[in-house]
């Protein structure tokens, strides 16, 4: 029999020619099977049953095998095989439970030849002998495998699993007595078949049901299985236990599996839900197939190769009521879009480089990194024999280290840490985060804020603007005169309308910067005033000078406290200014009434003293003026790899920057930034990101697994309502053991006898005593 | 702090009997103000009670009645102060605990309450469930590990539980998906969780289903308005209505569009797939639980609406609540009932041997499939209107199960079992979008339909497979699923057609299902295994809506 196969793989792989081609079915396919000689194809579904014949350019029907004005259940296939050594004779596992042989040598119209109905269930599987001519093995749903003789009348013996459902059922190419079944339980069943009375041996391949099983054609002892786990495992079956040898993680569940003909590690695989590609895997590279064809728009239902000894031809029939031929040399193969090169960096700077070797051995000029020092070379994965197709597939992988100084990354750190991102009027906000980058020594980014401020704080100065307006503030206006550097007096006299309070360092920055703009923005300035004009009108004149524009609106009584509690914050940003606008000559090329402005600061912190609230801060120019500008620097700040100040201020700005930069860009800085806070493990400030940003996509990021099951402390039980106490002893949960209040905050508790309480009144305790506040004997230790 | 919460909550778990509650917490009030561990005596021991440690759990009990009993000591006047919320603790307690220790105590300091003078309440029923007489769930229930197990870890064991507790390893099965299904991480928030199985339950008029609920809703921190009707819950919320309409009663209808529309990017509010298969679990197992409300005949919880009163019920008149299942007295006798039970037996011995030799054609077949599944079956009894409580949620009440195809009419196509099945292709769905959701349903599924204990009336060592495959296939029949490897003039032959009435009604028409056509089947079975048949319906419900369902959604996403 052997040599009978050998001869016609020596005429087969020379006649074979063709093209990848597919024709319409009528109906959905469930099942195809080639004949020997690889000239036909016969195709069978619930609804279908047809023999095509391969031509070089086309499918061609030969013959339909449903006959009869209203077909049988017995036509209804799950499985159809065509027999390999006697190619008239086929066999079909129907839904209804039959087992149905063909003999197309028959004259008549239906070929109907020998009808067996012993199953109770649906026939999941068929299966003919490799050499036998008359033996035929059937799998089903009831859990049943018979085997049938064709010149009898009924099996000549039943298997029973003992287990559920049978899914697949493969005669051994190689042993002539044994063949494997998997099954709907997971396990895979080897028998021989002349001991119906019990298995061989079993072992679970899965979990879940094992959908199908292939014996390898050439390896003795190979096994391949695939499951509804979306696993295929190639399982060695020679030695005492079946071994797992290798393991492809696809991505549905598998629900054919055929080893690839002529190619020892090749196999191809297609799934029974949602994915509808064919893929053929390399099974030591199990993380990206060899091969795809993406043909078919439904699932693929039966693969099969053409001929047994050519690798080059694969069939396959789909639910989208299609057959395909598909030519080997057409496929799609992953692995060329795959990026040949990888890149990451540590999170101290260094720089890791991996690449396929052939390319940085013939390309010397991409190897140096500009900041790298070392370099360590080595291979990971070496293939030996360079025949197969994708032999080469060594790649060194490169490590750069950066020097320790130039690339310390305590900065981000302790930026991220100290950055306020909310919670405060807008210039504060920025003020604080000047300060900051400026004591990290990053004066650019200092000025950066202080720039940011001063863009985007023009409603503050409605209030003062629109007073002096109004002319009713004797006062205010002295101070601005006083207050205002002669550069900026210069600026008032410009027109009526002008803003009255303008600071120095708008001065400096941007009158300088953006002289012929300014007369543009005079007018918009309009309708700030205006704004806040009513709330003016009520008010005592000397307490407008709220600044925070929110409780302008909101509140229109002050008082004086919390003005007095502004003030307070202006006394202590305020030195800060000169500070880093000095620093700022090294890079800024806003160098014009530097002295003016030092020179005239410490009189705003004397007035301000008395009365004034916010330095009155008047931008010259209407904020969206500057948004296109300031979407510049940001993009700016992102490429150079400073995604932190992109984020911060992209959050500090909020809704006055938001619209001029689009979704996605504003997704990939946060997604950034966000990981690189992870990855320093400052998880609290990248949730508050999270929470702050405003990207959907971003947002629900800490929606998943938000649960957080508590117990309460007195009766051990779950909590599950919220609030304090406990539904089921109606206690308070998390009482303070010295105040026996609830604690609503951080709540400190020794890890020994698990009492605990506010932090502050524990630390307390602590300090005059040693045991336990609740008197359980403990002696408490906390750190 | 705490003392003034407390009250706010009692009166937030025990939404249904506001009034009296409130009046109740405000006459104690005088005393609770000195120390707040007595605004409620009992709910903190009640907790303890449900402490693991033995010990604990006497010292709980020892606790408890000490301060029942010094409320009883302290107010001779018999004010109000043991509160009706305690009283009826305790008359949960004393009905459905366990733990036999517990039960006795609760009902001794019931009894002394009542010697003191307080009006007590009593239980309108007489067991969990109308149909089944409680001696016989309760002599097989009350003391099983898993009863105990389900009190210690949830406080109580509801009348749903002790009835399937006649199947312990379907309990615990279901205990496990109830958790997964309503505690556990997933994509809806947990208070819209139980308001979607209100929703699902309103559309089977299941008064007891809604009111376990709505509770639970309140406890997970939900607006009571939404309660109120559902014109109060939120857009999203409402857009399910096509969905559980359909899934509730004609699931065949279910289209890739239904789908569409609530899934699709320009829907508006937008389901995500995550919770949208989320949704339909829910609905799905709440519409075949309240199969199982209704086919047992449920009694109302101790608590529910309906399920007390605190007047002595004359002995003329039992009261009969309009909540609960119909009592009209559907006993026969039973009258060769025996005779029925050796011929059943007989037919399924026959089939078994049988069926190999007996051939039919395909026409043959289809048509036995056809008589099934048209045969009409009267579930007539056409109940009253439900109560407000549950009229209130539901839109469309009109809209309700019709044949999947009535006489004459073209018939939607009916679903191969072989195209489209739970084990091949809604599993895997499932999984992939909601992760461990497929794992319990398939162990549900699995546990159903292999529950066996090998007997049947009072026959010992009978395999029941071919009488469960039929239960089991006809249910898929009505629905309009079709096995082509299932001879369904099996089903004329096991299924009486007194049992297909029961069936039907179940699975159909949950809320029209009777005492009388509870009892009329299988007259000579035990009671559990007419909750077995029940489970079985209830399994094959559930499998056959999301089918449907899950079918759409693989149409949608390809």
């Amino acid at each position: 029999m052997e040599k009978m196969s050998r001869v016609t793989t020596a005429l087969g792989s020379s006649s074979i020619t063709g093209r990848t081609m597919f024709c319409h079915l009528d109906a959905p396919a469930n099942a195809i099977s080639v004949c020997r000689d690889a000239a036909q194809v016969v195709v069978a579904g619930r609804n279908i049953f047809k023999i095509y014949a391969l031509e070089e350019e086309q499918f061609v029907e030969k013959l339909n095998l449903r006959v009869g004005r209203k077909p049988s259940l017995n036509f209804s296939c799950a499985d159809v095989m065509w027999h390999q050594m006697e190619e008239n004779l086929l066999a079909t596992a129907a839904t209804n439970g039959a087992v149905v042989t063909w003999n197309l040598g028959k004259p008549s119209r239906n070929k109907q030849d020998q009808l067996f109905t012993e199953h109770k269930r649906t026939v999941n599987k068929v299966c003919f002998h490799p050499t036998e001519a008359y033996m035929l093995l059937s799998g089903s749903q009831d859990g049943f495998m018979k085997c049938f003789d064709l010149r009898k009348k009924e099996s000549v013996s039943t298997f029973s699993g003992q287990s559920e459902s049978v899914r697949d059922v493969q005669f051994s190419m190689k042993d002539y007595f044994t063949f494997a079944a998997s099954f709907e339980n997971g396990n895979v069943q080897l028998w021989d078949i002349r001991r119906p009375d019990r298995y061989e041996r079993m072992f679970t391949a899965h979990t879940g049901p094992v959908f199908c099983c292939d014996w390898h054609p050439d390896d003795r002892g190979w096994l391949a299985t695939g499951g509804r786990d979306k696993m295929v495992k190639v399982w060695d079956m020679t030695t005492n236990r079946a071994k797992e040898i290798y393991c492809v993680q696809t991505i549905a569940s598998v629900a054919r599996v055929k080893w690839r003909p002529e190619k020892k590690f090749h196999l191809a695989t297609c799934s029974m839900m949602v994915d509808h590609n064919i893929y053929v895997w390399d099974i030591r590279r199990p993380f990206i197939p060899f091969a795809t064809f993406e043909e078919h728009k439904d699932v693929t239902t039966g693969i099969v190769w053409r001929h047994q000894h050519d690798p080059h031809y694969l069939l396959s029939g789909s639910k989208d009521s299609t057959l395909y031929q598909h030519m080997f040399k057409d496929a799609t193969r992953p692995v060329d879009k795959a990026n040949p090169e990888g890149l990451c960096f540590g999170l101290m700077g260094d720089l890791a480089f991996a690449v396929n070797e052939s390319l940085v051995s013939s390309d010397g000029g991409r190897k140096p990194y500009p900041g790298g020092d070392r370099r360590y070379p080595f291979f990971s994965f070496k293939k030996p024999n360079p025949t197969e197709q994708f032999a080469h597939v060594s790649s060194a992988l490169s490590v750069f280290e950066t020097d320790l100084d130039s690339s310390r990354m305590d900065w981000f750190v302790k930026t991220a840490q100290l950055y306020l991102l909310s919670g405060k009027p807008f210039t504060e906000l920025c003020d604080h985060n000047a300060t900051v980058a400026r004591e990290l020594k990053r004066p650019q980014v200092s000025t950066t804020w202080t720039m940011l401020r001063i863009m985007f704080s023009d409603p503050a100065l409605g209030p003062n603007h629109s007073l002096s307006k109004l002319g009713g503030l004797p006062l205010m206006n002295s101070f601005s005169m006083k207050e205002m550097g002669p550069e900026s007096r210069l600026e008032r006299c410009k027109g009526e309308s002008r803003q009255d309070n303008i600071h120095l360092e708008p001065g400096n920055s941007h009158i300088s910067n953006n002289n012929e703009e300014n007369e543009e923005t005079e007018g918009s300035d309009g309708p700030t005033e205006y704004m806040f004009g009513d709330a003016e009108l009520d008010d005592d004149d000397l307490y407008p000078l709220e600044h925070d524009n929110q409780t302008v609106a909101e509140e229109p009584v002050y008082t004086l406290p919390p003005e007095a509690f502004q003030l307070r914050h202006e006394i202590i940003d305020n030195p800060s200014v000169p500070e880093h606008l000095q620093q700022d000559k090294a890079d800024s090329p806003h160098v014009s009434g530097n002295e003016a402005e030092v020179a005239c600061l410490t009189p705003i912190e004397s007035f301000s003293l008395i009365s004034i609230s916010q330095p009155l801060y008047s931008p010259h120019l209407h904020a969206n003026f500057f948004c296109p500008i300031v979407r510049e620097m940001l993009s700016h700040y992102a490429e150079r790899g400073d995604v932190q100040m992109a984020v911060s201020v992209l959050i500090v700005l909020g809704e006055k920057i938001r619209k001029e930069i689009d979704d996605l860009t504003q997704e990939h800085w946060y997604m950034s930034y966000i990981d690189l806070l992870q990855r320093f493990e400052l998880w609290n400030v990248s949730n508050e990101v999270i929470k702050l940003s405003t990207c959907s996509a971003i947002t629900c990021l800490n929606q998943t697994s938000t649960t957080l099951h508590i117990n309460c402390s007195n009766c051990k039980r779950p909590m599950s309502n919220k609030g304090w106490i406990c539904d089921r002893c109606r206690q308070c949960a998390s009482a303070c053991a010295v105040c026996h209040h609830v604690v609503k905050g951080l709540f400190v508790w020794c890890q020994g006898c698990s009492h605990g309480g506010h932090l502050e009144h524990i630390m307390n305790w602590l300090k005059n005593n040693s045991h336990c506040p609740a008197g359980c004997g403990h002696l408490c230790e906390y750190t | 702090m705490a003392s003034s919460s407390a009250p706010s909550f009692t009166f937030q778990a025990n939404g249904e009997d506001n009034p009296r509650q409130v009046s109740g917490s405000g006459s104690s009030c005088r005393h609770l103000s000195d120390s707040e561990s007595e605004i409620c005596p009992t709910t903190k021991s009640l907790a303890r009670l449900c402490s693991r440690d033995k010990d604990e759990r006497a010292a709980a009990l020892e606790k408890l009645s000490q301060k029942i009993l010094e409320c009883l000591e302290l107010d001779r006047a018999g004010s109000a102060r043991l509160s009706k919320q305690t009283l009826l603790h305790l008359l949960r307690l004393s009905r459905s605990c366990p733990l036999q220790e517990v039960r006795i105590r609760a009902t001794e300091l019931l009894c002394i309450a009542q010697e003191e003078g307080i009006e007590v309440p009593r239980a309108l029923a007489s067991g969990p469930s109308a149909f089944i007489p409680a001696k016989e769930i309760l002599i097989e229930g009350l003391n099983q590990d898993v009863l105990i197990e389900s009190f210690l870890s949830l406080g109580r064991v509801d009348h749903l539980t002790m009835v399937m507790a006649l199947h312990p390893s379907y309990l615990s099965c279901f205990l496990r998906i109830q958790q997964a299904l309503f505690e556990l991480d997933g994509p809806l928030p947990r208070d819209w969780r139980h308001y979607v199985s209100v929703m699902a339950a309103a559309r089977h008029h299941c008064s007891y289903m809604v009111q376990q609920h709505s509770k639970a809703f309140l406890e997970a921190g939900g607006e009571e308005s939404w309660l109120g009707g559902i014109k109060h819950a939120p857009v999203k919320l409402r857009s399910l209505h096509t969905l559980n309409k359909l899934l509730a009663h004609r699931p065949w209808l279910i289209t890739q569009q239904h789908i569409q529309e609530l899934v699709c990017a320009g829907a508006e509010p937008r389901w995500s797939l995550a919770e949208l298969i989320h949704a339909v679990i829910l609905m799905a197992h709440t519409h075949s639980l309240c199969s199982f409300v209704w086919g047992c005949g449920l009694n109302p919880e101790p608590d529910h609406i309906g399920g007390y009163a605190f007047h002595p019920p004359s002995p003329s008149h039992i009261p009969r609540s309009p909540y609960s299942p119909a009592h009209e007295d559907g006993r026969q006798e039973l009258v060769d009932g025996a005779v029925e039970v050796e011929v059943l037996m007989k037919r399924m011995v026959e089939l078994q041997q049988q069926q190999e030799e007996e051939e039919c054609t395909q026409e043959e077949m289809v048509t036995r499939f056809e008589r099934e599944r048209s045969e009409s079956i009267p579930t007539a009894v056409v109940r009253g209107a439900p109560p407000e409580l549950v009229l209130c949620l539901v839109e469309e009440p009109e809209f309700r199960y019709e044949d999947f195809a009535p006489r004459g009419e073209q018939s939607p196509p009916i679903m191969r079992a072989q195209d489209y099945s739970w084990e091949d292709h809604g599993f895997s769905l499932v999984q992939r979008l909601l992760p461990d959701m497929g794992q319990f349903l398939d162990e549900e599924f699995q546990v159903v339909s292999n529950l066996t204990y090998n007997r049947m009336a009072m026959h010992e060592d009978v395999d029941t497979y071919t009488l469960r495959k039929a239960l089991w296939n006809y249910i898929h029949c009505l629905y309009g699923i079709r096995y082509d490897d299932y001879d369904y003039g099996s089903v004329n032959v096991l299924l009486e057609r007194s049992l297909k009435v029961f069936v039907k009604t179940m699975a159909c028409h949950p809320e029209q299902t009777t005492a009388s056509t509870y009892h009329a089947f299988w007259r000579h079975f035990r009671h559990s295994e007419k909750v077995h048949a029940n489970l079985i319906v209830m399994g094959a419900r559930l499998q056959a809506a999301l089918l449907y369902t899950l079918r759409s959604i693989t149409a949608y996403i390809k």
